[in-house]
């Protein structure tokens, strides 16, 4: 295979290139000062108006003492955010197969829709007269999700996916004190579960009792049926799960918690694996979070902004979060508060963020679904959960997998292949870094040991797919054989080797801060 | 299909190497009943000309307030964002990383966010800031449950004049939590007396500056009365341009300094994405919620940056994290980030000097219309009006003639008749003499 060749003749040269070059430079792999040190007293890198004299009205507040900010020309701008953009992997430049994350291509229409004036200049507070189309676009997002989805009622408004969960989480809490029932405080939560779910679970006020797997990857069925009683408030469940498999008894898990009196939440941020195939409301599932950022492709960001709306079953519905959008004789309308919605008989949770919800997100979701359409969603699950079960096949004999059968949108392995080797799940991923892939998830989901979570997505190719295979392969092969210094000393081709994330969390510096300041607290 | 790269030859080989008869089997486990066989009552998918089409015409059945006279603001504001702001959050290589996970390949994320920790950091006059939180509400109500843990009380006054949504966040948030949170009513005219409100059980008092009625006070004596009953001071920012011009809650005394973040680098988009700064004492770090970037050194003692303090978070913590939070809003505060590089101390002076001279200039020129009086004597760049009649109405008039005269009381504050003829109206460098004009004659004609 021309590939393991290429990498022997890679690593065949000689690694006595020194790393100090004049100016810290080396070829295309640029050294980036912070902004403050590129600080350039009298540059700027705005041309403002020279503000009229006038007597301000500050009262006593006026500013008295400089902020400290640095200057900076716009070249110099410019050339330092470009200097550092080339310091971050992403999937425009290969594959990234994070685990649970859905790193799958961000399309540019959708960046281009979202910068609309006419939807990117809204103020959150015009007359709603005047928002007519935009309250018309979130409701055909609202409407493709309903139907996505088979739940009848979706809230908008939570800012990512663990805001969602927050919000589902509280209107289950909101109806259980509805009907007065206040001895319903525990929630089921799965061992392999996000953590963001048991987080959420406890701002809600909940105690939360965690349930072990039954072995294969899968939840318990009679583990789960052992600990409901009258004080279960709510199983969350994660479907697909994050060992990347199907939960097979999920609808027979929502009768029996619906029997004790309980609702079933669902982790949807791996709804991509099912979208277009699965309706979740056809499953009993009383309330689910959508990641607009992993399912309908919005930009991750570097970590956000995400969009997290949820679906609500109808028995949940008058506890949605504020605000919301209803028709009112000529047009659309927001119902924005506790009043108006008490008098339509509505008992909202309250509202969760400022305004309306990620319209952002909401356009970008809006231009993904309609450049899909129905068939093509379903081609997106049916992509994904092929690429997975390809990576998975053409691996499992050299790693180990950690449950038997197809997987999902996602492959996962554990790390007994590596028994012996001395090479860590850790150790394995830096030397991916070293063959220009981001790594797979590691070590997560909790329950297999060192675990390597590989969500490949339906927008790899298939030659991307064998570079990802081919890759890990050689890898894995040269564990096996005793290679741990390529494991070990990983990674040297990254514009930073292992950083010290120890003495980081134990002695924090979380800002720059002048060198004369710094070195009058060294005195 | 242009997004999805596997051809039907791709796909027969991958199935024969898992050895699987197709795709649909892949799905084997999935229970029939569970498999939906209907049909969706979807429209099929489409090219980008049409996409384009269909969500264009959603963007022409709107006013923008980017296209018209405009004096909204009340936690939303229109500035001018430079060009190169968006060209560079463009960029693939920071648009479409995840978070930083895996910090040898994602220095650039984490050196932007180290950056920005430190101009929050120092806008806000406070040691330290994370990475971002969902919003400035979000980050409020975030910044009343830190207290909460710092101080071990349960009860925080909300200042009156907090904006309402900021105030709803917080109660949403605290609701099942056995935390008391004491709302005081709003007082237009200013001069709110928290001083009196603060006791031996309390965790925080929050207040607002400017608050939600554009009124600037110093927090100072009120930060000396809460350390006093060893209470935490929360400030909230609406406007972060306002740091600019006048002293932030850090110089004032805050313990915890909250602001919303999108009048830098961020569109006005309907109310979001925006994003939460969130900033606190050093001494409290271990207790802040959020990410965290942190420098530290490489194998070759290199300086590089990575995320930290994760023993605070859910992924680790679970349920005894610091927050739920996982995301935040990286690539807006990228853009926060690059609009005040770009701006550096005398940008972001200069700017906050033009609000505020726009400011007054419309404050000065709505005073003279009959009837109407302009409620705080110190401001920023946004002034409560009280009109002769409720304002609500005036301003679906005026939004009929094409001027978004600004935020009536009625939207923020509908229990409270007493503020309906209230009319929050903001200025910012955007607005031109025209536009003050406009909305000059236009209140004119509509108190007539």
């Amino acid at each position: 295979m021309t590939h393991s060749t290429d990498l022997a003749r890679v690593r065949a040269v000689p690694e006595a290139v020194p790393l100090a070059s004049v100016n810290g430079h080396r070829g295309l792999a640029h050294e980036e000062p912070l902004l403050f040190e590129r600080d350039n007293p009298g540059a700027v890198g705005v041309d403002l108006p020279p503000a009229p004299k006038v007597t301000p009205r500050l009262g006593t507040v006026a500013r008295r003492g400089p902020i400290g900010l640095p200057s900076l020309s716009e070249p110099d701008v410019v050339r330092h955010y470009t200097r550092l953009s080339r310091q971050n992997a992403a999937i425009d430049t290969n594959t990234y197969p994070l685990g649970s994350c859905t790193m799958k291509h961000n399309p540019r229409l959708n960046e281009r829709l979202a910068r609309l004036p006419g939807l990117a200049g809204l103020h959150p507070l015009q007359p709603v007269s005047t928002v007519q189309g935009a309250l018309e676009l979130i409701e055909e997002v609202a409407r493709w999700l309903r139907e996505l989805t088979g739940i009848p009622v979706v809230a908008m408004s939570p800012g990512a996916g663990a805001h969602g969960e927050l919000c589902g989480m509280m209107t289950i809490r909101a109806a259980l004190d509805a009907c007065g029932d206040a001895a319903r405080r525990r929630v089921l939560v799965p061992e392999s579960a996000h953590g963001t779910n048991p987080a959420t679970a406890a701002m809600c006020g909940f105690t939360i009792d965690p349930v072990p797997d039954d072995g294969t990857g899968r939840v318990d069925l009679a583990a789960f049926v052992a600990k409901l009683g009258p004080d279960v408030a709510a199983v969350m469940i994660t479907n697909p799960n994050t060992c990347g498999l199907y939960e097979t008894d999920i609808a027979e898990l929502g009768r029996k918690v619906h029997a004790a009196g309980g609702y079933l939440y669902c982790d949807g941020a791996n709804f991509n694996a099912i979208v277009g195939r699965v309706r979740p409301g056809d499953l009993g599932i009383d309330c689910m979070h959508l990641n607009l950022h992993k399912t309908f492709s919005t930009p991750h960001g570097g970590g956000g902004p995400g969009a997290g709306p949820v679906v609500l079953s109808a028995a949940l519905a008058e506890f949605a979060p504020l605000p919301w959008i209803v028709a009112d004789g000529e047009g659309l309308r927001l119902v924005e508060h506790a009043g108006d919605a008490a008098a339509r008989g509505h008992h909202p949770i309250g509202r969760l963020k400022g305004f309306h919800g990620q319209m952002g997100m909401f356009v970008r979701a809006l231009a993904y679904m309609l450049s899909h359409g129905g068939d093509g969603l379903r081609q997106v699950s049916g992509d994904a959960v092929l690429s997975a079960n390809y990576v998975r096949a053409a691996l499992m004999d050299r790693m180990t997998v950690a449950f038997p059968g197809t997987c999902m949108h996602e492959c996962l392995f554990d790390d007994r292949f590596l028994a012996g080797t001395g090479v860590t799940t850790l150790d394995f991923a830096k030397a991916m870094i070293d063959e220009g892939i981001h790594p797979m998830t590691m070590y997560f989901p909790l329950i297999v040991h060192g675990a390597f979570l590989v969500e490949p997505t339906e927008t790899e190719s298939k030659a991307a797919l064998d570079e990802l295979i081919a890759v890990m392969a050689d890898l894995a092969d040269a564990a096996k054989a005793g290679d741990t210094a390529r494991f070990t000393e990983a990674p040297r081709h990254a514009p930073r080797r292992r950083l010290d994330e120890t003495t980081a969390a134990r002695r924090p510096v979380l800002r720059w801060t002048p060198p004369a300041d710094t070195a009058q607290a060294a005195e | 299909m242009r997004y999805l790269p596997l051809t039907d030859a791709d796909r027969a080989a991958m199935l024969a190497r898992i050895g699987a008869p197709s795709v649909d089997a892949l799905f084997d486990a999935i229970p029939a009943g569970q498999r939906f066989a209907g049909t969706f009552d979807l429209p099929d998918h489409q090219g980008e000309l049409a996409v384009e089409r269909r969500i264009a015409a959603y963007a022409r059945g709107n006013i923008a307030a980017g296209d018209v006279p405009s004096f909204l603001g009340a936690g939303a504001y229109r500035h001018h964002v430079p060009a190169a702001v968006d060209h560079l959050i463009q960029r693939g290589e920071f648009l479409t990383a995840y978070t930083p996970y895996q910090p040898e390949i994602s220095q650039g994320t984490l050196q932007a966010l180290f950056e920005f920790q430190t101009q929050v950091a120092l806008l806000t006059g406070m040691e330290v800031a994370n990475a971002s939180m969902y919003d400035g509400a979000n980050a409020c109500a975030e910044a009343v449950l830190m207290a909460r843990r710092v101080t071990g009380r349960n009860r925080a006054v909300l200042s009156g004049n907090l904006h309402p949504h900021w105030r709803d966040a917080v109660v949403t948030l605290a609701r099942w939590l056995d935390f008391e949170i004491v709302v005081l009513p709003p007082e237009p005219a200013g001069g709110e007396d928290l001083v009196a409100a603060v006791d031996s059980g309390t965790a925080c008092i929050v207040v607002q500056n400017p608050d939600a009625f554009g009124h600037l006070a110093d927090l100072s004596p009120l930060a000396e009365a809460c350390h006093a009953a060893g209470a935490l001071l929360v400030g909230a920012v609406t406007e972060v341009v306002s740091l600019g011009a006048v002293e932030s809650p850090g110089e004032m005394g805050a313990d915890i300094v909250v602001a919303e973040g999108q009048g830098l680098g961020n569109a006005l988009m309907f109310g979001g994405p925006y994003l939460g700064l969130f900033a606190t004492r050093q001494k409290f770090v271990r207790q802040m919620p959020g990410r965290v970037a942190g420098q530290t050194v490489d194998t070759d003692g290199r300086r590089g940056f990575v995320l930290t303090l994760s023993t605070r978070e859910q992924h680790i913590r679970r349920e005894k994290a610091t927050s739920n939070i996982c995301t935040n809003s990286g690539l807006c505060a990228m853009a926060f980030s690059i609009h005040l590089a770009l701006l550096g101390e005398q940008g972001l002076t200069g700017l906050a000097a033009l609000n505020h001279v726009t400011a007054i200039r419309t404050a000065d020129r709505l005073a003279a219309l009959p009837g109407v009086r302009v409620l705080p004597r110190a401001f920023f760049n946004e002034f409560a009006l009280r009109l002769p009649r409720p304002s609500a109405p005036v301003v679906e008039r005026l939004a009929g003639q094409g001027v978004l005269a600004g935020v009536p009381g009625a939207r923020l504050w509908p229990e409270r008749p007493e503020l309906a003829d209230i009319l929050l109206v903001a200025a910012t460098e955007v607005t031109t003499d025209e536009d003050i004009e406009a909305l000059a004659g236009g209140l004119a004609e509509a108190l007539a």
